[in-house]
């Protein structure tokens, strides 16, 4: 038989709150983290808002030496802090550096969508094209290699099971989740750091506004330009940071008497193929559905146990197309659709991050309780009125909360979904 | 500039690569960069590019090779300055 796969930890770097607590009040009270970034408006982008952690530096200065910080860029800092905080909130000591142990029974699936694009842009092309590329030293290497911000974290927790980085873009914090379940479940390793990364720069926007599906009808107006479901939504808003869950087998979590916060009940990923409307920025309804279905089948979940859902939700015209696609895998009517909302609403599209922050904010609703609110969404997008009800502005106060599904869906039309059931003794 | 201003700066652009605090302490011309500092050896050449910039000189890639002990630094740096 499979291994129970249970949270024990989670870590969090968000732009609107920096660590679990202040981020549950953050979405508790649906504080938005979008603010005014001045080098978009420079660079004469479409879009001048943003949303970018505040005070990771200084935090990472408290957390990290110096000679860890001359080769972590915006993407590594937000994942270290978030994975250690996921480490020390599951109840570990971080390991001194001059400890040789390993763990060899700890590994991490840390993902990101872009990548080292700040370290590319600010180093390795102007001093390339400059003829300097001695002046590159040897810090820039580990900060663009893809898997550099999951080795990252390995060197600072002696982790020596799998360490690695997926990238499946807007679905790659959630996949990263998946993929470590299933590692756990087929016991080959105990424990798995999992989540999503990305860093704030406004050179990981810059094709995103080129493309124009970013916000630009809001930037007199910041924390309301982030409005998945809303007639008005115009975009997602760019943003950056990192969430990270200790996944736990349950065996280990009990052995060890941790505190277990939710389980990882099931998850399922998938790809579109780019058929039947779907495409390398579209995702195939069919595929989306199948991947729902998937998830909750893994889970042993049927529909109506479904208690809540923390959509993808961007804030682009693939809105109302994904929560019809809900009901359509819940086999529900409108007016029977679980309340539904959006993380992004409050801290933007955290791209590679997004699947990591936004399971935090799941398992953080599943123990307190709640449904955070959707904000900006007061007008409701007119095909989507139907389900207007489902769709929560303020808190829900909901004990009896027990299922909480989470999706992501990415460019290249490839899907993850996870199922987070409540922890009962 | 006298060897032993240099030797003052050139401790001062090791101390954040330095791993070992206690050896750091006690750090004289004798003292091994890798082996007792245990500077990271994939950083030795960002901190001979700190110092390229600290004395605006330029130090090849083979001078580097011979730099094990901060004396050896402090020689090299010395020679460059002339």
């Amino acid at each position: 038989m499979s291994r129970r796969v249970v949270v024990t930890g989670l870590g969090v770097v968000a732009p609107n709150a920096n660590g679990v607590r202040d981020f549950e009040l953050a979405l508790r009270k649906g504080l938005s983290g979008i603010r005014i970034h001045e080098k978009m408006i420079e660079c004469g982008f479409g879009s001048h808002v943003a949303g970018v952690p505040q005070g990771i530096d200084e935090l990472a200065e408290s957390y990290f030496s110096e000679d860890l910080l001359l080769a972590m860029n915006s993407g590594h800092r937000c994942g270290a802090i978030a994975g250690v905080d996921a480490w020390k909130d599951a109840g570990f000591e971080r390991p001194d550096p001059d400890d040789d142990r390993v763990d060899w029974d700890s590994g991490a699936v840390l993902g990101t969508g872009i990548g080292g694009m700040d370290t590319i842009a600010n180093a390795i092309v102007p001093f390339t094209d400059a003829k300097r590329v001695r002046r590159l030293g040897s810090v820039t290497v580990e900060q663009v290699m893809s898997s550099g911000v999951s080795a990252r974290l390995s060197g600072i927790l002696a982790l020596g099971n799998q360490v690695t980085t997926n990238s499946s873009a807007c679905s790659t914090g959630s996949e990263a989740i998946s993929m470590g379940v299933d590692r756990i479940r087929h016991g080959l390793a105990k424990r798995m750091l999992c989540g999503g990364v990305e860093g704030a720069s406004h050179y990981i926007w810059a094709g995103f506004d080129g493309m124009r599906v970013l916000c630009r009808r809001f930037n007199d107006a910041p924390e309301r330009a982030s409005r998945p479901m809303s007639a008005t939504a115009a975009g997602f808003v760019p943003s950056a940071g990192a969430g990270v869950l200790m996944l736990e087998s349950l065996e280990s979590a009990q052995e060890r008497g941790a505190r277990i916060l939710a389980e990882v009940a099931g998850s399922a990923i998938n790809c579109g193929g780019h058929r039947v409307g779907g495409s390398m920025t579209a995702p195939n309804p069919e595929g989306v559905r199948r991947c729902i279905r998937a998830a909750l089948a893994d889970a042993r979940v049927a529909p109506e146990e479904v208690g809540a859902i923390n959509g993808h939700l961007t804030a682009t015209g693939a809105d109302p197309k994904e929560v019809h696609s809900w009901a359509a895998a819940l086999e529900c009517s409108p007016s029977d659709l679980p309340p539904i909302t959006s993380t992004k609403s409050m801290i933007g599209h955290t791209l590679g991050a997004a699947g990591g922050i936004e399971s935090v904010a799941c398992v953080l609703m599943l123990n307190g309780g709640f449904v955070h609110p959707s904000i900006n969404c007061e007008d409701v997008h007119p095909e989507i009125e139907p389900y207007a009800a489902s769709i929560p502005h303020t808190a829900l106060q909901t004990p009896d909360l027990q299922v909480v599904v989470k999706a992501g869906f990415g460019f290249g039309d490839v899907n993850a979904c996870l199922v987070f059931r409540k922890w009962n003794e | 500039m006298d060897q032993t201003e240099i030797f003052e700066r050139v401790v001062k652009i090791l101390n954040p690569y330095v791993k070992n605090q206690e050896a750091f302490k006690g750090i004289s011309l004798a003292t091994h960069i890798l082996d007792d500092l245990k500077v990271n050896s994939a950083r030795l050449v960002d901190v001979v590019l700190e110092f390229e910039d600290a004395f605006d000189i330029e130090i090849d890639d083979d001078d580097v090779d011979k730099v094990e002990t901060v004396g050896n630094a402090v020689e090299l740096i010395e020679a460059k300055i002339g």
